[in-house]
């Protein structure tokens, strides 16, 4: 008899993970059956984790976090084991405001395309018409990463620029409608808008932080303690699916499950561009090699990594306007289980790192570090600005920030 | 008392509306359009917004509420956090409440059941109306299949479902499975369905 779980999930290509540990067996040789259940809204997909319409949840990192702390509801403790990917969102604007910022056929560079947006905003801004954004949630990395790109090139977010909420399935809609200047958002959203005219990709958030938390797998902390044998079960089955997930010779056949219409229910050969690493950057162009576009198995990329709460703790702080607190800064950094992650893991020839924290931002190339078998190589993780981010010191960390 | 009911299905904010329109003292608007909502929520000035848990809006509007310029100290809640039934309840049944600041829970609480419960008549209306149609499908099928054997066979209508039935209580399965396969078999061998 195989263990149910239900996992709630978004139709965005890093819902990967899950639906592919279903379709291929994974989930099942590890004695779990799983039921996956799709929703438009992140909201949506908390509240069903939350009232225990389904077990687990393919959810925003920061989302987890917001929802423990209790962020515009009441607080209820989450659980993140594992991190479902790294990266994967594309900044992608409007054709016209694209060609005043970016070279055409390549990406830009962020520091370069963003001066050149500050002047665009300014003019919009003295026209009474300021740009306006669309992110997927207020608690989304994909809003504290366009944040952090803006500011960090002078522009200020809420002043300078308006940032609204647009769900994923609609983010192209907004921007062909005019409803919006850019979006960013996670594939196969900005591959939609490209193919549609409606936007050019300029940016993606892998160049804004190399190695960018994305979407984790979440539960409530009481479901994590009482099934815990089974949450290990998952983690390990999610993980052998990451490294099918990442091999050349399964692209096309996973990018035809992930299309179907149970699932993203979207066009397979957009799916396949992302997977592998080549969206097309505007209609017309030959797809373009965006290294580690997405990432999900290579230098223990489904870690959970405490730091990486942290930081994006200080970015819940930064752009809520609100004061450091010690108390609440462990109650965040405590949502992060790497020690689940060890126990499923241990074993099974996985690295698993040796520490569970570390200075994000600190390697600018390939760097070993040790693991509890060995070693492993890590690869550039840097912060387009050239910032690090020390967990010991969140508070000046914070204050250090534009 | 100012009640917003944002569905895109418009029969489905019907029901709801009625449920609603006895309370005195209600005004009831709904809003059926996916585009402009912020812009017609912040026009409403609701004291309640009723909208299915599913509804694709909820993050644009759930951020509204949160940053809302419009309303001097909103707030996006689900109904009491003390009453985790109530909310479970209501999540349930596809309703979520997004109550602005203020209101008195004594005077949601009411409100909410009342939705709640049509909210799950709308859903048994709806689940009836399937199996009305499965049902109808059905008697087209086995009707289909009486034809064939009538017309293979040479026997009376009486007799081909008479047949149909005694091989569905041999096999202990249903006579809609029956005159199914008879229907199958008949397109395999090449017949007019």
């Amino acid at each position: 008899m195989s263990a149910e779980l239900t996992i709630g999930f978004l139709p965005l290509v890093d819902a990967c993970l899950p639906i592919l540990a279903r379709e291929h067996g994974f989930a099942e040789e590890e004695g779990l059956s799983l039921r996956l259940v799709k929703d438009m809204s992140w909201a949506t997909v908390l509240d069903r984790l939350l009232y225990g319409h389904s077990d687990a949840a393919h959810l925003l990192a920061p989302l987890a976090i917001a929802a423990t702390l209790g962020r515009g509801r009441p607080a209820q403790p989450l659980s993140v084991p594992m991190v479902l990917g790294l990266n994967g969102n594309a900044i992608t604007l409007h054709p016209d405001i694209a060609d005043r910022i970016a070279p055409k056929g390549a990406l830009a560079d962020p520091a370069e395309a963003g001066a050149a947006l500050a002047i665009v905003a300014k003019q919009r801004k003295d026209a009474g018409q300021p740009l306006r954004f669309g992110v997927v949630h207020r608690y989304s990395s994909h809003n504290y990463m366009l944040r952090y790109w803006l500011a960090a090139c002078s522009i200020r977010p809420d002043r300078d620029v308006e940032i609204e909420i647009v769900p994923p399935p609609f983010c192209a809609d907004a921007l062909e409608a005019g409803e919006v200047d850019g979006i960013c958002v996670g594939e196969p959203w900005n591959s939609v808008a490209v193919e549609r005219g409606a936007g050019r990709i300029v940016l993606v958030t892998a160049q804004i932080w190399r190695r960018g938390v994305e979407k984790v797998l979440a539960l409530r902390e009481p479901t994590l303690d009482a099934r815990r044998s089974e949450v290990e079960a998952l983690v390990r089955a999610l993980v052998r699916t990451a490294a099918h997930f990442v091999d050349p010779e399964n692209w096309e056949a996973n990018a035809a499950i992930l299309a179907r219409p149970e699932y993203l229910d979207g066009d397979a050969v957009l799916i396949r561009r992302a997977i592998s690493d080549h969206p097309l950057l505007a209609r017309g162009e030959p797809p373009f090699h965006v290294p580690d576009f997405m990432f999900q198995y290579r230098e223990a990329a489904t870690f959970p990594w405490v730091s990486q709460a942290e930081w994006l703790y200080t970015q819940m702080l930064r752009w809520d306007a609100l004061p450091f607190d010690p108390e609440e800064a462990r109650r965040a950094a405590a949502v992060f289980r790497p020690d689940v992650y060890r126990s499923a893991l241990t074993g099974s020839g996985e690295p698993l790192p040796g520490a569970s924290s570390k200075v994000e931002g600190s390697l600018s190339g390939p760097t070993s570090v040790g693991t509890q078998q060995g070693e492993i190589t890590l690869e550039s993780n840097r912060f387009f600005d050239g910032k690090m981010f020390d967990p010991t010191h969140l508070d000046r960390y914070l204050a250090s920030l534009p | 008392m100012r009640i917003a009911i944002v569905d895109e299905s418009a029969s489905r904010a019907a029901v709801i509306r009625e449920g609603l329109v006895a309370i005195e003292g209600c005004e009831i608007f709904v809003v059926n359009e996916r585009r402009g909502l912020v812009a017609r929520i912040g026009e409403i000035e609701p004291d309640i917004v009723l909208m299915d848990l599913g509804n694709p809006s909820r993050d644009v509007l759930e951020e509204y509420f949160t940053v809302s310029r419009a309303l001097a100290k909103p707030i996006a809640m689900f109904v009491d956090e003390s009453d985790e039934e109530s909310i479970a309840a209501s999540v349930e049944a596809g309703v979520s409440a997004y109550v602005v600041d203020g209101l008195a829970p004594g005077r949601i609480r009411p409100l909410l059941d009342l939705a709640v419960r049509r909210f799950n008549a709308f859903a048994r209306l709806q689940a009836d109306l399937n199996e009305a149609r499965g049902k109808l499908a059905d008697r087209e099928t086995i009707d289909r299949a009486k034809r064939i054997l009538m017309d293979t066979r040479g026997i009376s209508e009486p007799d081909a479902y008479s047949e149909l039935r005694s091989t569905a209580m041999n096999q202990g399965r249903r006579i809609v499975d029956i005159a199914e396969a008879v229907v199958t078999a008949q397109k395999l061998m090449g017949g007019k369905p």
